[in-house]
């Protein structure tokens, strides 16, 4: 068996992927799917942690995360869609319409 | 019958790798295109680890949902939204070195937070026989956790609307 340690380390250097895709990249699109990415990570945490106490709990919660990132999707994806019709752009550093 | 530990240990690290390159590859590729096909490589790989703590459900649920809902619905926007132009220009932020640096700081607080409280993870956990996950899942989800799955159902019809609203026209 492998210790929860290694589960632990993955799901830590997803989120610090997920972290530098989220803060370095222009690109919105990009940015929401390193977000997804985070999430995804966070889920490994859960069902190890899940697998370690020999119940089912950790997995419900990852199922109810999967469930809250496809709500996300969905409307991330439809204020994109919003902004990209306004201002013709997907960079996120030119959306500053409301920077004065 | 248990699978042998050698064939577990490789499987974990062969998806544990597989998925830290897809997303390392999906942060750095310039075409956003790619950058949802390396997305899909990491989540495949996370559903292949799921599948390894014998989460059977999860792994089912990652596929369909995850790779086959979510992935195609940014494929779609990706194909909607003109992106030859934005291709072009530069892809990452003018503070990218200061981005860097703030994440490498948040990565080495998780690595020194998990460093030290590993002697309380390194347990193998509990050794049991394979139960019946999707049973047990739903088991839990209609029972312990029925709130929660109607006040996410509720969610998602929320989300639903208001992901209609936003894409739509406004003068249609």
């Amino acid at each position: 068996m492998i210790p929860v340690t290694h589960y632990i380390f993955l799901s830590l250097a997803l989120v610090t992927i997920g972290v530098i895709g989220v803060l370095t990249r222009r690109n919105v699109i990009v940015i929401l799917m390193s977000i997804e990415l985070i999430l995804n990570a966070v889920n490994i945490n859960l069902v190890a942690f899940s697998r370690m106490f020999g119940t089912v709990h950790g997995q419900v919660f990852a199922i109810f995360i999967i469930t809250d990132a496809a709500a996300e999707a969905a409307v991330g994806l439809g204020i994109i869609i919003a902004l990209f019709r306004n201002r013709e752009t997907v960079l996120a550093d030119e959306m500053d319409i409301l920077k004065w | 019958m248990a699978t042998p530990m050698a064939l577990q240990i490789g499987f974990f690290y062969f998806f544990a790798g597989l998925a830290i390159v897809c997303a390392i590859m999906m942060v750095v590729a310039r075409s956003v295109v790619h950058s949802a096909i390396y997305l899909i490589g990491a989540l495949l790989a996370t559903a292949g680890i799921y599948l390894q703590l014998r989460a059977e459900f999860l792994f089912i649920v990652q596929v369909i949902l995850y790779v086959g809902g979510i992935m195609v619905l940014f494929v779609f926007v990706i194909m909607l939204v003109n992106l030859d132009v934005a291709a072009r220009q530069r892809q990452f932020s003018k503070q990218l070195w200061l981005a860097l640096l703030l994440a490498v700081v948040l990565g080495g607080q998780l690595l020194l937070m998990a460093h030290i409280d590993a002697p309380i993870f390194n347990s193998t956990g509990v050794p049991q026989s394979l139960p019946p996950n999707t049973a047990e899942v739903a088991t839990s989800l209609f029972q312990t956790y029925m709130l929660p799955f109607e006040i996410a159902s509720i969610m998602l019809l929320v989300a639903m609307v208001g992901a209609v609203l936003m894409a739509k026209r406004r003068d249609a």
